[in-house]
């Protein structure tokens, strides 16, 4: 049991180096994408294990009685759906008609309710946070809004062609930028930790 | 001239290996990261109040490039756990994918079988809640709103849902901490969380929750790698202006 966690060290590192040489080194690229292509079906098995792992989550629930009808409903929706794409496939009529009249209204309507609660959320935040930046956010918000059309049929040149387009492609292109930066720098930083075995997040 | 990525990653390695050695005197500390010390009195709060963490991994998977954010949503919650071990209820994480569920799970039995608590563990702290975003979102939503999770951390790769979870955490009046690689929802959670974190931050959180000398290092590296980007940056803004070229 004690060489469990080292070799499964060693196998992530010496993956994880292969998969970074195949990308420098033309003679590799083959033994790469065979590696990929069977971390792409150990992550189709893992994404059943993880509808296994929701619907005992939801039995478990139902079973003590902490929400049996929302627990219920999704049980039951998960067993037709798979049932039906399993037998008419993923393309059939059916399995189409659940998704688009189905999955797809469910989601647009947490989006509209996204759209209401985000504004309910930010006007809380900004009564706790009274910083400078906050201040700079709301009235950066507050100058969008009115550049962003006439208001009151009413179009005020200045923040339509000059303020609005200035904030849009300089400042917030450039915030944008120094953000994606970061977080290309972040990611390498997380990556190398992972190839040198620093980092383990895999129970090792 | 584009330095090639190989050099670039050598020069991340290079620069891990040289501040793990160096530590540049004792004075040295981390950048002040505010969203990060208000997580750490929440953990503090939650472990004596017994009330459980929630880290939301988000539904990034690992065979993209949103893996790092993943990642580091897996370290934070390899950290999380051992600070929370005494508390009365075990911290819980949340994942939109299957590979990142099992991650977690392995995550929590490896802390807990080195911590000696091994029986604590089950396959529940570790949950799927939803394979879309939004039914992901909705899926995390009733243990934030049922007040069983009080601090919630969203670390990992989310999109705009992510404004849902923040803003769950807000009628509850727990804590909200949220980080994503993705610039839509840095911008939703700097408005509905808490304790945004921007940028590279996200990365950081797991230096500064329970630091040891690579972590330290990396975030070194990282801070020198932005300076050396930011004057690039101006060098290569200033040197047509000096005639230095088109």
């Amino acid at each position: 049991m004690k060489l469990r966690a080292p070799i499964s060290t060693a196998v992530a590192i010496s993956f994880g180096l292969l998969v970074l040489l195949g990308i420098f080194i033309p003679d590799l690229a083959d033994f790469r994408n065979r590696i990929l292509n069977w971390a792409m079906l150990l992550a189709a098995m893992a994404l059943l294990l993880g509808l296994l792992n929701l619907a005992q989550v939801h039995w478990q629930r139902i079973r003590g009685r902490e929400t049996p009808v929302y627990s219920a409903v999704l049980l039951i929706a998960m067993v037709v759906t798979f049932a039906v794409t399993l037998l008419q496939g993923s393309d059939s009529e059916t399995a189409e008609w659940i998704f688009n009249y189905l999955v797809v209204p469910i989601e647009t309507s947490l989006m509209a309710v996204l759209a209401v609660s985000l504004t309910l959320a930010a006007a809380r935040v900004f009564q706790q946070r009274t910083e400078l930046m906050n201040t700079v956010f709301i009235a950066t918000l507050l100058l969008l809004l009115i550049g962003a059309g006439p208001l009151f049929g009413v179009e005020l040149p200045y923040f339509t062609r000059v303020l609005n387009p200035y904030i849009n492609n300089v400042l917030a292109l450039g915030a944008m930028r120094g953000l994606l930066i970061g977080v290309a720098l972040g990611t390498i930083t997380t990556g190398v930790r992972i190839l040198i075995g620093a980092d383990r997040p895999y129970g090792a | 001239m584009i330095p090639s990525p190989l050099a670039i990653v050598a020069l991340v390695v290079a620069l891990i290996l040289l501040f793990s050695v160096w530590k540049g005197g004792k004075r040295r500390t981390l950048r002040h990261i505010p969203a990060i010390q208000r997580l750490q009195r929440s953990i503090e709060l939650s472990v004596e109040d017994g009330s459980r963490l929630q880290v939301n991994l988000g539904h990034g998977g690992l065979l993209g490039p949103q893996s790092a954010a993943a990642l580091a949503g897996l370290t934070l919650l390899q950290q999380l756990a051992e600070i929370a071990a005494d508390s009365d209820l075990p911290p819980v994480a949340t994942s939109g994918e299957g590979t990142l569920m099992l991650l977690a799970q392995d995550t929590l039995r490896g802390t807990y079988q080195r911590l000696g608590i091994r029986e604590q563990f089950n396959f529940e702290l570790a949950q799927t809640t939803g394979v879309t975003p939004f039914s992901y979102a909705a899926g995390t939503l009733p243990s934030v709103l049922d007040r069983t999770a009080l601090s919630t951390a969203m670390v990992g790769s989310f999109g705009v849902e992510a404004g849902l979870i923040a803003d769950a955490a807000q009628r509850t009046e727990g804590f909200s901490l949220g980080g994503s690689n993705d610039l839509s929802a840095q911008a939703v959670l700097f408005a509905a969380a808490h304790e945004p974190l921007l940028g590279e931050e996200l990365y950081a959180a797991g230096a500064y929750t329970n630091a040891n000398a690579a972590h330290e290092a990396s975030l070194r590296a990282q801070d020198v790698l932005r300076w050396a980007v930011i004057i690039l940056l101006i060098i290569t803004a200033v040197s047509p202006l000096l005639g230095g070229g088109q």
